[in-house]
């Protein structure tokens, strides 16, 4: 266990945050990453979810968009981008974005398809436009739902943006890739730790956002003043 | 034999559901659990099959404490019934029926083949064993449920809301069907309810609950009706009760008068006086319907005999009680009520006053009988 | 698309390999998730506990589980056996959440008549709750299924085979052409089995298939997103 005990006190010496390939840049680098993925991801899944969702059609549709983009192997497509577009930012983006939309999608569009029908109706029967209903009705009652699915899509875009360090980019997959190919597996180490400790935090914000999105809860709302 | 003994349930939110019940069933009786929701009934049942333990009291069955038994060799000795009926959907319906023989060692073959007979009993076709259940109607499922419980020959039924969640028509039919089996079969039935006029149609005795889980009355319906012991029983059994009591008065002393009849292909030929009625029947002497002067007028200006008649109310059985004389009397539009035999052809005609004439002689009766009682035995008794 | 045909056997070679990665991890999870999975719905720090724990290892990267693995147990990095311990850590961590998930959606009403009738805990859980469960917790396996099968690939970087090999060596030699039939191989294998543990789920649940029963397609779409509870 000393290879553990060795990462560990790599991590809490000081020293080796600061610099240009210190951990903090690593850090900030895969934390960059894997925030743009998830945001594009976010911009492509989160509209189609809630338009086929408010639909009720075309379910079949998400299931086989669903389906296919997670059967994608993610090193297939980076290493295929890059030899398609060359090395840089975007192969590994494109690849973390095709593995975020699945849950983004499946999220939304289970979140919105599953309000309750007869508050839907309610909705409309009072004279709301379509748009409205889906946002003062749907949305808010499908919230937990859509923010579960971008939870789940932002432990494996954090989990899988090591890879970028494959194709000579930065992130805290360079310590497990320098470390394999120095032998250091203590470097492997410090980089699991890191990528394990990013993902945990990450999550936890999620966690206590799906938390307080509860629909009738009230949590965190600001209360009318009456 | 079930035995309340003090029984209390509070939940853990400080609840009481219970409260210090004591109850004694008979063997063999028909008892009805009712009250609002909220009130204790179905929790006190489910104590009496031990799916719910109780906070102090016991509740004995035949003689033996239920906390001391095997809970599951207990359950298999009692039926149940529950609203949603709770078929287990993944096996089919003669399975379904089967399953608490095969739980207790029964062959499938054997249970299967018992199971096909209790489905006949409780008016099922056979050609819905092999469906699933949610391929049945709401009635359907409930009978399947009813089999299920009745399967394995327990003593004890239990049956909570059971016929609840089905439409009126079918809740009578599955009532009718539940006393008819009761009569068959003889079983200790307790049965939950919230609605009192199914507790007056099936029980033999009814314990009316209140709010806390406070045991009201433990009666026969017509006292739970005619006296009931506090102002909760009183709002609850509602304004009605009066009417509901006479359910259990006897009507054949209604004095029948003779009624003018006429067959439809006749009605032309009638006579009227402004305000009188005639009865228009079939060739069978049935009644359908009643036509005064304006229907008499359209007959004879060409009208059908449908148009020109009004629905006729309700009809009076032969043998059948005060409510149904009284109620023919009121609904008839004529305001005579239609009395017929058993084969429906048309016997007399009841007047509303005669109906409460009755019940005021019946009273009457009753009244110097309880005097009787009184001076002879002293006021401790009546 | 040359490539393929030309390779055909080496992809098959490489196929077999990949199959036995992802799946074996599969059978193994499920064989611990479902009673696991049962038994801890009795108790809810229990249920809690298990959940977080599982969390955790779910947010450890694969490849970091790729390499700590053998450091943790001893045996060489390209030891295949890594692969399949680490996937089998990941696949129990997804179904032991899939389990009571899939428990909880069975009708109360059923379980509480099913228990009223006599059915003791265990005969319960076997022959009445997991039969009814086995609608949610098939997309479940589904989900696990597919993402072990595109997951293993990952591993290639450290070496460790299937048809993960193909992207490594495509990109070192510059063949585009070795690396898409490698993405094809995968989502071929994927999404057949996602269909063949589709078509198992039908057959083993012959009651949902009767005309009257509602859709439960969209409780599907919720574990299929596979977000946590």
């Amino acid at each position: 266990m000393s290879i553990v005990s060795d990462a560990v006190a790599y991590i809490l010496d000081g020293a080796n945050w600061s610099g240009g390939v210190g951990i903090g840049t690593r850090l900030l680098e895969h934390a960059w990453y894997s925030l743009l993925a998830v945001v594009i991801s976010a911009a492509v899944a989160v509209p189609l979810g809630l338009a086929i969702g408010h639909r009720r059609r075309g379910e079949v549709v998400v299931v086989g968009l669903v389906n296919s983009l997670r059967s994608l192997p993610t090193l297939g497509v980076l290493t295929f981008a890059v030899l398609a577009l060359g090395l840089g930012l975007v192969p590994p983006i494109l690849a973390l974005v095709l593995l975020g939309i699945p849950p983004i999608l499946a999220g939304t569009y289970a979140g919105v398809a599953n309000a309750p029908a007869t508050v839907v109706d309610a909705a409309r029967a009072m004279g709301m436009r379509e748009r409205q209903v889906l946002f003062r009705v749907e949305v808010p009652v499908a919230l937990p739902l859509i923010l579960g699915g971008l939870r789940n899509a932002t432990l494996q875009v954090i989990a899988t943006a090591t890879v970028a360090a494959f194709v000579n980019l930065g992130g805290l997959g360079r310590y497990i890739f320098d470390g394999l190919a120095l032998y250091s597996y203590d470097r492997v180490v410090v980089g699991a730790i890191l990528v394990a400790v990013l993902a945990l935090v990450a999550d936890g914000l999620w966690a206590l956002a799906v938390w307080a999105s509860q629909p009738g809860t009230g949590r965190l709302r600001r209360t009318p003043r009456v | 034999m079930i035995r309340f003994d003090g029984v209390t349930k509070q939940f853990p939110d400080g609840t009481t559901a219970v409260d210090r019940l004591d109850l004694e069933i008979v063997e063999g009786a028909f008892t009805v659990f009712v009250g609002p929701s909220g009130c204790g009934k179905t929790t006190s049942m489910r104590m009496i099959n031990r799916m719910i333990a109780p906070s102090s009291g016991r509740i004995e069955v035949d003689g033996r404490d239920v906390a001391s038994v095997d809970p599951v060799a207990l359950r298999r000795g009692i039926g149940y019934v529950i609203q949603s009926a709770g078929l287990l959907p993944h096996r089919t319906v003669v399975d379904n029926v089967a399953t608490v023989p095969v739980l207790t060692g029964t062959s499938r073959r054997q249970a299967r083949r018992e199971a096909m007979a209790v489905l006949e009993r409780v008016g099922l076709d056979a050609s819905l064993a092999t469906r699933y259940p949610a391929q049945l109607s709401g009635g359907q499922q409930q009978r399947v449920g009813v089999a299920r419980a009745l399967a394995a020959d327990p003593p004890i039924l239990l049956m909570d809301e059971p016929f609840s969640a089905v439409d009126p028509v079918v809740r009578e039919d599955l009532q009718k069907e539940m006393l008819r089996l009761q009569a068959d079969l003889e079983k200790t039935i307790v049965f939950v309810t919230h609605d009192i006029d199914e507790a007056v149609r099936l029980g033999d005795r009814i314990a009316v609950f209140g709010t806390g889980g406070v045991l009201q009355q433990y009666d026969t319906p017509d006292r739970v009706l005619s006296s009931p012991a506090t102002d909760f029983v009183a709002s609850f059994v509602g304004r009605d009760r009066g009417y509901r009591g006479l359910s259990f008065r006897d009507g054949s002393s209604v004095p029948l008068h003779p009624l003018s009849t006429t067959r439809a292909e006749s009605a032309t030929e009638v006579r009227l006086e402004p305000s009188e009625w005639v009865l228009v029947v079939d060739e069978a002497d049935r009644p359908r319907g009643w036509m005064d002067v304006t229907g008499l007028e359209g007959v004879r200006a060409g009208h059908s005999i449908d148009e020109s008649t009004a629905a006729g109310g309700s009809l009076f059985p032969e043998g059948g009680d005060l409510r149904q004389a009284l109620d023919a009397a009121i609904s008839s539009p004529s305001g005579i009520g239609v009395a017929v035999r058993r084969d429906g052809s048309v016997l007399g005609g009841i007047d509303a006053t005669e109906v409460l004439a009755v019940l005021a002689a019946q009273r009457g009766t009753e009244a110097s009988e309880r005097s009787r009682a009184f001076t002879e035995s002293g006021p401790a008794a009546g | 698309m040359r490539w393929l045909v030309d390779n055909f056997d080496t992809v098959l070679d490489l196929t077999g390999t990949h199959l036995y990665l992802s799946l074996l991890p599969l059978l193994i999870g499920l064989v611990i998730a479902v009673p696991v999975g049962s038994i801890i719905r009795a108790s809810r720090w229990a249920r809690r506990l298990t959940l977080v724990v599982a969390s955790i290892a779910f947010t450890i990267p694969s490849l970091a589980l790729f390499v700590t693995v053998p450091l943790i147990a001893g045996l060489r990095i390209l030891d295949p056996l890594n692969v399949v311990i680490a996937l089998t850590v990941y696949s129990t961590a997804l179904l032991i959440r899939a389990v009571p998930e899939a428990l909880d959606s069975v009708p109360p009403d059923v379980v509480d008549a099913a228990t009223a009738m006599g059915f003791g805990r265990f005969r319960r859980t076997v022959t009445v709750e997991l039969p009814l469960a086995l609608p949610v917790l098939t997309a479940g396996v589904r989900v696990v299924a597919v993402t072990n099968i595109s997951l293993v690939s990952v591993g290639s970087v450290i070496g460790i085979g299937g048809l993960g090999q193909l992207f490594t060596q495509g990109y070192q030699r510059n063949f585009p052409d070795q690396i898409l039939a490698g993405i094809i191989a995968i989502v071929v294998l994927a999404l057949f089995f996602d269909a063949a543990l589709y078509l198992v789920g039908r057959l083993l649940t012959p009651w949902t298939r009767t005309r009257r029963s509602g859709g439960s397609r969209v409780v599907t779409e919720r574990s299929a997103a596979g977000e946590p509870t």
